[in-house]
């Protein structure tokens, strides 16, 4: 519990983002009306779930120069927590989607590009389980992250961008920032957003530390 | 022109004013018992990741004996 600041500092920007996102001030527009309140949290899933990503990304890269399969277990385990949160940023959007946009699953280029992105990492997982050789496994699917990282930030991130798209700051939506005139929801996003990696990293450090527990062990029973 | 022009401003300005927000629910104060109940099951997963993250470091030390 020594190096529990950083945990602490999750929660304690989460509980703030809780309080203000709901309580503080937000613009009156149209059609949203106070769901805006939902850029504090379904916004923040997609920061934790990029932030999983490129930490496995890293770590992959890592273990393809050093064969450490302590790497390959800290990159296997950031992808199945960014997994999860990209689900939770797919179901709030679709429910906030819903209620805005009048459709679950409108044919939007930045929905279709995070679902394409999502069966790639998925696929990642599958790939995985595949393969039972362990020096092979953890070779070949730190390959594979390698190239599906730049290809998840361009369906994601850079597609939607240069067409239309429903979603903020891409074919001529403007961004939010520009009916935020005094930053009082930047007050809030980046708080939150940042609560929400270190939780995500906190939840990988755990399942990173359970998953290396039960490969000491089995190293040590062979 | 001038028509067009004013029919925009008018449609502007009534999209800009007539924005319902939930003031009923805030002006009434009851929202503080959504936020507080927020709040509750918040802290107690919070507690609850610690005793996990606490569990962990016990296996760990086990382990290293």
């Amino acid at each position: 519990m020594k190096h529990a600041w950083w945990k602490l500092l999750g929660i304690l920007l989460l509980l703030y983002s809780i309080i203000m996102g709901i309580l503080g001030p937000v613009p009156a527009l149209p059609i949203v009306h106070e769901t805006i309140r939902n850029v504090y949290f379904h916004v923040p899933m997609w920061f934790a779930m990029f932030t999983l990503y490129s930490i496995s990304v890293i770590y992959s890269i890592k273990y393809l120069s050093t064969s450490n399969p302590q790497d390959d277990l800290v990159a296997v385990e950031s992808v199945n927590v960014g997994i999860v949160f990209c689900i939770f940023g797919l179901l709030s959007g679709m429910l906030w989607a819903n209620f805005t946009w009048g459709d679950p699953w409108p044919n939007d280029p930045k929905l279709n590009g995070s679902a394409i992105a999502t069966l790639m990492y998925l696929a990642y997982l599958v790939l995985r389980n595949a393969l039972e050789e362990e020096q092979k496994r953890a070779k070949i699917s730190a390959v594979y992250n390698v190239f599906a990282f730049p290809i998840m930030i361009v369906l994601m991130y850079i597609l939607p961008k240069t067409t239309d798209s429903l979603h903020p700051g891409a074919g001529g939506n403007s961004g939010f920032g520009q009916f935020d005139l005094d930053g009082s929801m930047k007050a809030v996003l980046y708080p939150a957003s940042l609560g929400w990696i270190l939780i995500g990293i906190w939840l990988m450090t755990l399942r990173y530390r359970i998953r290396r527990l039960e490969y000491k062990h089995y190293a040590a029973v062979e | 022109m001038l028509l067009v022009i004013n029919g925009l401003i008018c449609s502007f300005a009534q999209s800009n004013t007539g924005v319902e927000m939930a003031t009923g629910l805030r002006s009434s104060g009851k929202i503080y018992v959504v936020v507080a109940v927020l709040v509750v099951l918040f802290l107690g997963l919070a507690v609850y990741l610690f005793t996990i993250d606490r569990k962990l470091s016990r296996l760990e030390k086990q382990q290293k004996h």
